[in-house]
């Protein structure tokens, strides 16, 4: 920390001028996740070697699925690290997920009677998005005209996306009768499942709208002060209802890509991945006050939580540490945030 | 600019009343302000300052009279409308986004794009760093770091900002209210001398304080208002605490 004299001129040395994605509390955070996640993969490679005698991280198949269980928490985690940076929270983001899985399924299997293959897995795919914006477009409406708190209307969404999502699919899951929509849930490029290639690109587009467009520093600016945000004359209302469809659409993706990696669409799909979404955006260290937090933040606390999961099995531990080793990992992340913030809220000429 | 333009007051009011309901907020108010002149405001709490500065800042409509901007009668639907014409209103609190830097407050919701590649539209946080950069020069305020979010800057360095984004955008008026009420004594001093630098560049101020101490230390003018109406209007040069006390109270 250094003061600044009112005489003092100097140009800033970094390149990237003041993108807040980039800002050095936001890079602390975000350097924070990746460091821990290092360390959790140096923990269990220690623990896999002592307890059998095997590799865990330079398993090729081990890296495989951590990467693929990844995907579907990280999908719903992206979506939800733009509502927690605008200083909301989309708690329907898990039955939006499996409503459209089920949509998915249902509209590749229809279009399926009625033409080829690969059509009729794209259509499904643009259905699943597309049914999912429309909850998301009611949370929108809910929050930004009719002022409902975002964590009561988006609980609402929870129960109503939930009841449709069960009715659609007739209490059951719904198979998929496509070949290429199998293939695409688990066929490979290169020994890369298309699953993770998606999310990849995925991933780097939404970093691009986060980072880089007037939508993501609008997010930014409403999460840390929606007052000073609408005296720059930024439209809140507009902003709030593409917000909450664009994670809905994100969660629609997720559900498509639930039911290609399952040849099944199921209702309850996304329900264990929606606390799982919240804990990657705090690990990854953005603030549930709104304001802070990245993409590749989000990324890292994914993984953090996928490589707990799936190293806990693969050391033969009980899969019910799992939950406690998660929600332990969430509170320390917060409160190494927190420590951090106090740490650095002294300002510079105070 | 002729001798007959440099009379014209940049922004007039006249006659301007605002009722809500039966209670008159504002009763028959005139003011002017004259490029490079600081007017003051003051009194008590409920005089009727906020109201008056909400009626030109567009926040609502005014029931009576009329706002001249140049001479020529205007009406602003919006805030946004009345920071197009040039009427900046500056709050001592809750106008920038913490979390950003100087230049994406200065730019925030007008930000510059540029495309990365050829094609990709990108945020140009360049441009917005040199702007931030050449705007809080103008100033006289240097602060380095750019790229730091402001909340890392002191109370008096962000009401720089906050000026700074007005000018930036040149606003050729600018409403103060009470911008130096959270700020710790040098900083004030900080501010005030960025009121002086203001009325160089030929803008029109209207300050509002409870500090006299300020008043005093910056304006050309000083109205006081005293349940909605003008209690009197003084030169800086020819009045004194004890007098503006007198009028703001009505002693």
């Amino acid at each position: 920390m250094t003061s600044t004299s009112p005489t003092e001129t100097h140009v800033a040395p970094q390149a990237d001028h003041g993108d807040p994605a980039r800002s050095w509390l936001a890079r602390i955070a975000e350097g924070r996740a990746w460091l821990f996640l290092a360390g959790l993969i140096i923990c269990f490679e220690v623990w896999s070697r002592l307890s059998f005698g095997a590799t865990f991280v330079l398993n090729p198949f081990n890296v495989q699925s951590i990467a693929i269980f990844a995907v579907a928490p990280l999908l719903l985690a992206t979506g939800q690290t733009f509502v927690i940076i605008s200083g909301g929270i989309d708690l329907s983001l898990g039955f939006i997920m499996g409503l459209a899985a089920v949509v998915a399924a249902h509209a590749t299997n229809m279009a399926g009677v009625a033409m080829p293959v690969p059509l009729a897995m794209m259509l499904g795919i643009l259905a699943a998005v597309l049914v999912a914006g429309v909850p998301g477009l009611i949370n929108g409406l809910l929050i930004s005209r009719l002022r409902i708190p975002p964590f009561i209307g988006t609980l609402g969404m929870f129960g109503v996306a939930r009841g449709a999502a069960f009715l659609l699919a007739g209490g059951t899951t719904v198979p998929v009768q496509n070949s290429w929509f199998a293939l695409l849930g688990n066929g490979r490029l290169y020994g890369v499942p298309y699953l993770v290639i998606i999310a990849a690109v995925f991933v780097v587009v939404m970093h691009y709208i986060l980072s880089q467009t007037r939508f993501g520093q609008h997010n930014y600016a409403i999460g840390a002060n929606v007052q000073a945000a609408r005296r720059a004359g930024i439209d809140i209302r507009g902003h709030i209802l593409r917000l909450y469809v664009l994670s809905a659409m994100c969660a629609g993706l997720g559900g498509a890509l639930y039911a290609a990696r399952f040849t099944a669409g199921a209702a309850q799909a996304g329900e264990p991945l929606l606390l799982d979404s919240v804990a990657a955006v705090v690990i990854g260290g953005a603030s549930l006050f709104g304001g802070s937090g990245t993409i590749f933040g989000t990324v890292a606390g994914a993984l953090v939580i996928a490589v707990i999961q799936y190293g806990l099995v693969f050391v033969n531990v009980e899969p019910f540490w799992q939950f406690i080793a998660v929600g332990l990992v969430i509170i320390i992340s917060v409160l190494i945030d927190q420590a951090q913030r106090r740490f650095s809220g002294a300002r510079q000429d105070e | 600019m002729n001798s007959s333009e440099q009379t014209t007051p940049l922004l007039e009011v006249r006659h301007l009343s605002k009722h809500f309901g039966a209670v008159q907020a504002l009763n028959d108010f005139s003011m002017a302000v004259r490029p490079g002149e600081v007017v003051a405001l003051a009194g008590d709490n409920g005089a009727g300052k906020t109201t008056l500065i909400k009626a030109i800042s567009g926040v609502f409509q005014p029931t009576g009279g009329e706002i001249l901007l140049r001479g020529q009668p205007v009406t602003f639907a919006t805030p946004q409308e009345a920071r197009e014409k040039g009427i900046e209103t500056i709050y001592q609190d809750l106008a920038l986004a913490d979390n950003l830097s100087i230049g994406a407050n200065i730019f925030l919701g007008r930000e510059p794009m540029r495309k990365a590649f050829g094609f990709l539209p990108v945020l140009d946080r360049k441009a917005m760093a040199v702007a931030a950069k050449q705007t809080m020069g103008r100033l006289d305020f240097h602060v380095s770091r750019l790229d730091a979010p402001v909340s890392n800057f002191s109370g008096g360095q962000r009401q720089a900002v906050a000026i700074g984004r007005a000018v930036y955008w040149d606003a050729q008026i600018l409403i103060m209210d009470e911008p130096t009420a959270a700020l710790g004594v040098p900083e004030q001093r900080k501010v005030i001398s960025l009121i002086h630098q203001l009325k160089a560049q030929g803008r029109g101020v209207i300050f509002i304080s409870h500090n006299l101490q300020d008043i005093f230390a910056v304006s050309d003018r000083i109205v006081v208002l005293r349940r909605g109406v003008q209690a009197g209007e003084r030169k800086i040069s020819e009045t004194n605490h004890d007098e503006v006390v007198k009028l703001m109270v009505g002693g």
